[in-house]
């Protein structure tokens, strides 16, 4: 029997794109995109790299503006889903209405987490996930000399060199012993936080935030966890974010960090299905269960979920990448590291350019790059095709790594770029 | 302004006035040309803005940077000298008339 009527919640990058593949892949009913955001659906990585920049802060759109009528998805920006009724198959909005579906996709991604300390409400202190807070971001600027970014996570440190580029006193609080900690290697935290320093960003690890103090209802100054105060104008949150499951657990979904999905990105709920920050699911290349926040996993796992839904399943085998703009350093990511037992770094941390390359016993989990994009599109291809370099090759710089794929199809270049 | 043209792989042609500073990749996107998907939003990571020019364009919107031209040659099992990712193409009023070929990617 076919399905009449598909509705997703959610027009971020995950939302966007399963409305696009339903449509690639043929489906031919009704199509409903719902999200909160009154903007057309756009990027969300420029608000913490160009958009603060830019003279006139640019959106830059997912999809043209006339994507929706074309391929028949009614958008309905500007309205939040309150309740969905599993048995019942319908969903409800906040200002009233409901909406009955066959199908629903849950694409409501994550927001930012804001620390439990006094004074988060005082104007000045900021979180940044979308458009509006990026304006608000900008229209604090001006007069905020002295900036204090909470969270030395990757927006974190997008957000310091940013404003350390536009002539902020930049100061970087970060609780663990190092920035970036949880994500990269502790080569590249130390040189990335190095760059940091160099281009006078302030960073003060192993601390966390106390409190925030304001005069008359506006920022003045934070108190560290150790006790150092800190003048700030300007305070933004980045200390990672949480999924946006509120909906689903209301519902009795099933949850683990983020709403559990199986590999077809099915959830507990019969024909209710996850994608995106939100979704929780074992992954393949980690054989763990975890939640990604990237947009290539967001659009990979909405093509992925989009056949699925369809009834034309194949298995998710997309290699996980990620990239980070910080000053002039441009980080790459593939792959993911759990357990590493050896890091091997190839090339010259001191020349601004190196990778390191990341082993749990003789098998590759990952490359991290900066300003080598060579080696991360060699380890899209690697990881695709289930190959680890030998160590001393990564090693020898002279080593041509790219011999190791000869023999592979070519059809995998392109795979590994743009599964679909 | 400038004005570049988008020619579809059927022949189609497509005129569209870029504001300054846009790529060719938002340019294309922004007026909804088919082929140009720009899914990494022009950060070089993901090729689904491929376009060909021609010798005479590419000369005119100069070298290649090394992530772009890394990108190309991990994705294309045969980069020809004209593939260029439209993300990094900045559309400078001395590119008025370029012509971008659309690639079929995806
Ligand atoms: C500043 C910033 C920089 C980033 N930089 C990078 C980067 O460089 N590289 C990278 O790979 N990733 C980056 N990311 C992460 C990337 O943007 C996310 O992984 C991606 O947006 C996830 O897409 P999503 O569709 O799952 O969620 P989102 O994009 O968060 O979209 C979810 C949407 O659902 C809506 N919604 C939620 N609940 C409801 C409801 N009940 N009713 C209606 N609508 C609802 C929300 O308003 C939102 O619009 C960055 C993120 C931010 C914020
Ligand atoms: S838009 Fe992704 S590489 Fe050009």
């Amino acid at each position: 029997m076919g399905i009449g009527r598909i509705a997703i919640v959610g027009t971020g990058h995950a939302g966007v794109q399963a409305a696009a593949s339903l449509r690639q892949d043929g489906f031919e009913g009704e199509l409903f995109l719902i999200g909160e955001e009154t903007d057309l659906p756009y990027h969300k990585p420029p608000l913490s790299k160009t958009f603060l920049k830019d003279d006139v802060p640019q959106l830059q759109l997912l999809r043209p503006e006339d994507f929706y009528a074309r391929n028949r998805v009614e958008l309905l920006s500007g309205r939040c889903v309150s309740a969905i009724d599993p048995a019942g198959k319908r969903l409800e909005f906040t200002h009233g209405g409901v909406l009955s579906f066959d199908r629903l996709v849950l694409a409501t991604g994550a927001r930012p987490r804001l620390p439990a300390v006094p004074g988060t409400d005082l104007e000045g202190v900021l979180a940044l996930r979308n458009r509006a807070d990026g304006l608000a971001l900008r229209a604090a600027l001006p007069a905020a000399g002295d900036v204090v970014v909470v969270g030395g996570g990757f927006i974190g440190m997008e957000l310091a060199s940013t404003f350390a580029a536009l002539g902020r006193s930049v100061a970087v609080l970060e609780a663990a012993p190092r920035i970036l900690g949880r994500a990269v290697s502790p080569l590249i935290s130390d040189h990335l936080a190095d760059r940091a320093v160099a281009s006078g960003i302030r960073i003060l690890t192993g601390t966390g935030l106390a409190a925030i103090a304001g005069e008359a209802g506006r920022v003045r100054r934070i108190t560290t966890g150790d006790g150092q105060s800190l003048p700030a104008q300007l305070v933004v949150i980045g200390i990672g974010v949480e999924p946006n499951v509120e909906l689903a657990a209301a519902a009795g979904l099933a949850f683990s960090n983020g709403i559990a999905v199986d590999a077809a990105f099915r959830t507990s709920a019969p024909d209710i299905y996850a994608v995106g920050d939100v979704a929780s699911y074992e992954h393949w290349l980690a054989g763990r269960v975890l939640r990604l926040e990237s947009v290539q996993n967001a659009t990979d796992q909405a093509r992925s979920a989009a056949a699925h839904l369809l009834g034309r399943p194949a298995p998710f085998r997309a290699v996980p990448w990620f990239w980070s703009d910080q000053g002039d350093a441009r980080l790459q990511m593939v792959g993911l590291a759990y357990d590493p037992d050896r890091d091997v770094v190839r090339g010259d941390p001191q020349s601004g350019a190196f990778s390191v390359f990341r082993y749990r016993g003789d098998r590759l989990l990952s490359i991290e790059t900066v300003n080598r994009p060579s080696d991360h599109m060699l380890g899209r291809k690697l990881l695709a095709a289930g190959i680890a370099p030998p160590i001393a090759m990564v090693r020898d710089a002279g080593a041509d790594l790219r011999s190791l794929l000869e023999g592979e199809p070519k059809t995998s270049a392109r795979a590994a770029v743009v599964s679909s | 302004m400038t004005t570049i043209v988008f020619i579809q792989p059927d022949g189609t042609r497509r005129e569209v006035d870029a504001k300054a500073g846009e790529s060719g990749m938002q340019a294309a996107v922004r007026a909804g040309v088919d082929g140009i998907v720009g899914e990494c939003g022009g950060a070089c990571m993901c090729a689904t803005c491929h376009v060909q020019v021609s010798e005479a364009d590419d000369a005119r919107i100069g070298p290649r940077e090394a992530i772009e031209e890394e990108m190309l040659e991990s994705v294309l099992d045969d980069v020809s000298p004209a593939s260029r990712l439209s993300c990094q193409i900045k559309l400078r009023p001395d590119l008025e008339g370029l012509v971008l070929n659309v690639v079929e990617v995806v």
